[in-house]
């Protein structure tokens, strides 16, 4: 099953101030025992939102209203993520606890979830397949 | 945390630090049985008192102290009876001084290389190998292994205590390869994982057409030993492979469970992120600088379809002469079937046809339903239906796989009947 480990933003992060480098030692360090372990499948981090986009409907129907960074509530906010491939949820909690404290002062945040995968929810091939059926229908509205 | 909870928890922990700990016991006590018996006492001691105590800050470095621990004990007890447990107790106690949890990391990557070398061990039967591997690489339960095998877990307990037997038997040392023999070797465990990836991508026998956890541990070991081996192409070849096949995991099978040929699958489906990490494990095979081997060149092959935005755009010259490249580096009947697949998709069924037709004499296809089932293909599209159909009933009557037989059955209710 995967799982993204998402790192919640900081005002420091926001600010777009660089972390020590005890902190990216340890980030390098802890990125590659995921590695080595086979674990990871993806990882980034983001500019702060500065130089982000927001893209909303705020009308049912009606046109996208597009507003530019920055935006307020850092918490709300990622500034990178991480993907692992784990074999169950308790194992991704146990890497995710082995992640160095990306902020410190308090402020380090890790949000754990799910990525959807049909394999995640069963292994009955007819489900599978139903969801693949579902998810090719989601795909031909989309074009 | 309740009681539950902590032992979810201690098994998640020993699927992180199971490897590295038997390996590390391994090379300190040059026996991987043992290793294991310590590793495993170590478990048991964690279960009965991390729900009281708490799980430690570095439960590595707690279970391997706790094991070199029980390996002392025990080697007091036998008395350093003999040369080799004086030897291994000098080094438990060098060891001893040692800061675990440097010891953990540092050489760690070593003691796993060799310890799957071990596993994977030529004295061994290919079938010990997978259960080895599974059991002390991959840090699964016997139960865990018998179920992705359909088979009972006494049966796969014996195999793992006979496989055990037959290194110490055999004296198998806790080491590296000698570099003559290191590419024969290497092969081996690279066979041993693809075996077990293809065991789980597509099953040989019942109703299931997958078994993602085999395919999962395959992939997560070629992961690991692209880590622990990285100068050696054909691991990254053989990681590309699996990534790229990987991707297509969730297309293989329709509403009915029955497989969808690569060509007919909906690609938009295909799982981009692995793809993209297979392309780059194949770069990193490429950038090496000797020449593809056969995995390097499958993946290659898989990465051309993975390429193709739609079947129609598929690179089928190259991917015929990425078979030809293929064949001489691996050569086998399999190989000539499938590169005679590829020049009829380049240049017509009639080319492909004529291949086929050298290959029908070839004793190792004699019972292979992929050959009736690729001629009958050929035969089809050149209209010549009375001998397509004979030759997807002669397929479906070879195959072990019911879904794949189903397909095969309709393929023959397809072909028009003559006048």
């Amino acid at each position: 099953m995967r799982f993204m480990m998402i790192v919640k933003a900081t005002k420091d992060s926001e600010a777009g101030a660089m972390p020590s480098t005890e902190l990216i030692e340890a980030m390098m360090r802890y990125n590659e025992e995921l590695v080595n372990a086979g674990v990871l499948v993806a990882g980034d981090g983001l500019h702060p939102s500065s130089n982000a986009i927001r893209i909303s409907y705020p009308e049912p129907g009606g046109k996208p209203k597009v507003i530019d960074g920055p935006f307020t509530e850092a918490k709300e906010m990622i500034a990178g993520f991480t993907m692992i491939e784990v074999k169950s949820r308790e194992e991704a909690i146990e890497w995710a606890l082995r992640m160095p404290d990306p902020h410190g002062f308090g402020e380090g945040q890790i949000e754990l979830r799910q990525v959807f995968e049909a394999m995640d929810l069963t292994q009955d091939p007819e489900l599978i397949a139903k969801e693949a059926a579902l998810r090719e229908r989601a795909e031909r509205l989309k074009n | 945390m309740s009681a539950s909870a902590t032992h979810r928890t201690i098994d998640a922990i020993w699927r992180i630090e199971s490897a590295k700990l038997i390996a590390g016991l391994a090379r300190m006590l040059r026996d991987i049985g043992l290793a294991e018996d310590l590793a495993q006492d170590a478990l048991v001691i964690a279960l009965e008192r991390w729900p009281d105590t708490g799980i430690p800050d570095n439960p590595g470095a707690w279970l391997m102290t706790t094991a070199k621990r029980r390996a002392i004990d025990l080697l007091r007890r036998n008395k350093l009876r003999d040369r080799k447990y004086e030897e291994v107790g000098r080094e438990i106690h060098a060891y001893a001084e040692d800061d675990i949890v440097g010891a953990l990391d540092g050489e760690i990557g070593d003691d796993l290389l060799r310890l799957i070398f071990t596993t994977c061990h030529p004295v061994l039967s290919q079938e010990a190998r997978v259960a080895l591997t599974l059991r002390l690489l991959a840090g699964l339960t016997t139960d865990e292994i018998a179920r992705a095998f359909l088979v009972a877990e006494s049966t796969i307990a014996q195999r793992i205590v006979r496989a055990k037997r037959t290194l110490n038997t055999a004296q198998v040392p806790f080491e590296m390869p000698v570099a003559h023999e290191l590419k024969e070797r290497l092969s081996t465990v690279l066979e041993v994982i693809y075996l077990l990836f293809n065991e789980g991508y597509a099953a040989t026998s019942g109703g299931s057409w997958v078994r993602p956890l085999l395919c999962q541990e395959a992939l997560r070991l070629g992961r690991m030993l692209a880590e622990i081996a990285p100068s050696e192409p054909e691991v990254h070849g053989l990681v590309a492979l699996m990534e790229i096949q990987s991707s297509r995991f969730k297309t293989r099978v329709n509403a009915k469970g029955e497989p969808i040929l690569l060509m007919d699958q909906n690609r938009a489906l295909w799982d981009r992120l692995l793809i993209r990490r297979g392309l780059a494990a194949l770069e990193r095979a490429r950038s090496l600088g000797r020449p593809l081997g056969p995995y390097a060149l499958q993946a290659a092959i898989a990465a051309c379809h993975a390429q193709a935005r739609t079947a129609e755009e598929t690179d089928w010259a190259r991917i015929a002469a990425l078979y030809e490249a293929l064949a001489r580096a691996m050569p086998s009947p399999i190989v000539e079937l499938n590169r005679a697949v590829a020049i009829s998709m380049a240049f017509g069924p009639l080319f492909g046809l004529q291949l086929v037709e050298e290959l029908t004499s070839e004793p190792m296809l004699k019972d292979y339903h992929l050959l009736p089932s690729v001629r009958g293909d050929f035969l089809f599209k050149l209209g010549r239906f009375d001998e397509a159909r004979s030759e997807f009933a002669r397929a479906a009557s070879l195959t072990r796989n019911e879904r794949e037989r189903d397909l095969l059955l309709k393929r023959v209710a397809e072909c028009p009947i003559s006048e």
